[in-house]
């Protein structure tokens, strides 16, 4: 049952003595990306509004900080980075294939939809 | 001579049978599936919401104006506070939930059960706050009225702030006329037992326009964004005419019909998934508390093992999991 954990985070940049210390290092890690988030949006600063691809870059870096969180959730509370590499890959690959699939064709899709309201002469025939 | 093979010749292999290919449990990979099934369930959920959100770009309500209630703190708004300590309190129980899975793995019961403990604690926290959020998002803040194409118009009015011209909300009843009203609920009891409605809006139109006649410096905020993305407020003709010839009916808070901050859909989408996660928490409380008495009176002990707390926890942190995609897309983007 008890079998090792692997302590370190961030490539092996910090390194913990203990598991429990690992969770607790996490901890403060997930807390100060949450703040960074909260801080953000409260702010909203006017130099990251402007639009990259299609969205704000704030909005890119909400992503991208809720992508690190989920990261650190599973592979550290979850115990991810201990499992077997075709573990990993059946759950992540799977959710990860799945989901970007799904986001794409249904945002595809609202876009599409929102252009035909907006400019085209007959709108509910598409 | 052999009429069976008895001999597959995959005696030793990984996947050859009689061992785990995955170092994982039946029963622990088994949740890993389901929680990869129920994270699709989620990701339609939210990218639904984004299909919603991005047919209706023009007209989706602000984040920021929805959800700024603290309590205790009357009056006050304060957007993402509340809400930034639910989402540490979901992370705080996820850590009480892990530290229990980790002192699961050195058979220590007492101090499985105490962070068990401490794990319900923080997720009945969460749903209670979660209610709170909710019944104040149904019973809402400063109204709007619902024009006959649906569209939802707030009131407000431009004020100096350090300088600079704000437009602030104004509430329905600040400025809203009084006048003699016989409408009442019609209920079960007051009339034909089979006829009910629902309950009658605050204020009429009648009364808002005569309101809003009265007060000069009230002006009409439409849900359509202008090119930097804030909301356009009408001029003082179009506002009054607005009301007058395209108001319905005087909406406050929100349920699965109408939303006085704007688009319904964004209220059938809050109550939807939230709820589903709400739901989530909810069954994960019951299925650790049902866990944490296993833990009291020593089942896992007798076993030796406690890879129950470690499969229940694997749900508890997925719940988690969800919580942070449902914080970005819903308070955030």
């Amino acid at each position: 049952m008890a079998h090792a954990h692997q302590l370190q985070i961030l490539k092996g940049l910090i390194k913990f003595k203990s598991n429990t210390q690992k969770i607790w290092g996490v901890l403060v890690l997930l807390t100060i990306v949450t703040s960074v988030e909260v801080f953000l949006g409260i702010t909203k600063p006017e130099s990251l509004m402007i639009k990259l691809v299609g969205m704000k870059i704030l909005n890119w870096i909400f992503i991208s900080l809720t992508v690190v969180k989920a990261y650190y959730i599973t592979w550290d509370f979850m115990h991810m980075r201990d499992e077997k590499a075709s573990l990993k890959r059946m759950v992540v690959w799977t959710a990860v294939f799945l989901i970007c699939y799904l986001i794409f064709i249904l945002l595809q899709e609202g876009g599409y939809i929102q252009d035909v309201y907006s400019t085209a002469r007959i709108k509910y025939n598409f | 001579m052999d009429t069976t093979v008895v001999n597959t010749g995959t005696e030793g292999r990984i996947w050859g049978g009689g061992q785990s290919p995955l170092r994982a449990s039946y029963g622990k990979m088994m949740m890993w599936f389901f929680i990869v099934s129920d994270a699709l369930t989620f990701s339609g959920f939210l990218a639904a919401y984004g299909f919603s959100r991005f047919k209706f770009i023009g007209s989706w309500p602000i984040a920021d104006e929805v959800f700024t209630h603290v309590p205790f703190l009357h009056g006050q708004e304060h957007p993402m506070i509340y809400v930034a300590f639910m989402t540490f309190i979901l992370i705080m129980s996820s850590v009480t939930m892990v530290l229990a899975v980790d002192a699961g793995h050195h058979l220590k019961q007492s101090k499985v059960a105490l962070y068990m403990l401490l794990t319900i604690v923080g997720g009945l926290i969460f749903v209670g706050s979660q209610a709170w959020e909710w019944s104040t998002f149904i019973t809402g803040d400063k109204g709007a009225v619902q024009t006959n194409g649906g569209n939802i118009l707030q009131f407000g009015e431009y004020k100096t702030v350090d300088g600079k011209q704000v437009f602030e909300r104004v509430a329905i009843k600040d400025f809203a006329a009084t006048m003699p009203n016989e409408r009442v609920r019609r209920e079960r009891n007051t009339g034909l037992w089979y006829m009910s409605e629902s309950s009658i809006p605050p204020f009429t139109i009648e009364e808002v326009t005569k309101g809003l006649e009265a007060h000069p410096n009230v002006l009409v905020r439409s849900q359509d964004l202008d090119e930097h993305g804030h909301k356009i407020v009408l001029s003082r003709e179009e506002s009054l005419n607005q009301v007058k010839n395209n108001g319905k009916v005087v909406v406050k808070g929100a349920n699965l019909y109408v939303n006085e901050y704007g688009t319904s859909l964004f209220a059938n989408f809050f109550f939807f998934i939230t709820g589903f996660h709400g739901f989530h928490v909810f069954s994960g409380v019951v299925i650790n508390c049902i866990i944490f008495f296993n833990v009291i009176l020593g089942t896992y002990e007798k076993r030796k093992s406690y890879e129950m707390v470690e499969k229940v926890g694997l749900y508890w942190h997925f719940v988690d999991l969800v919580w942070v995609f449902v914080f970005t897309f819903f308070y955030l983007v």
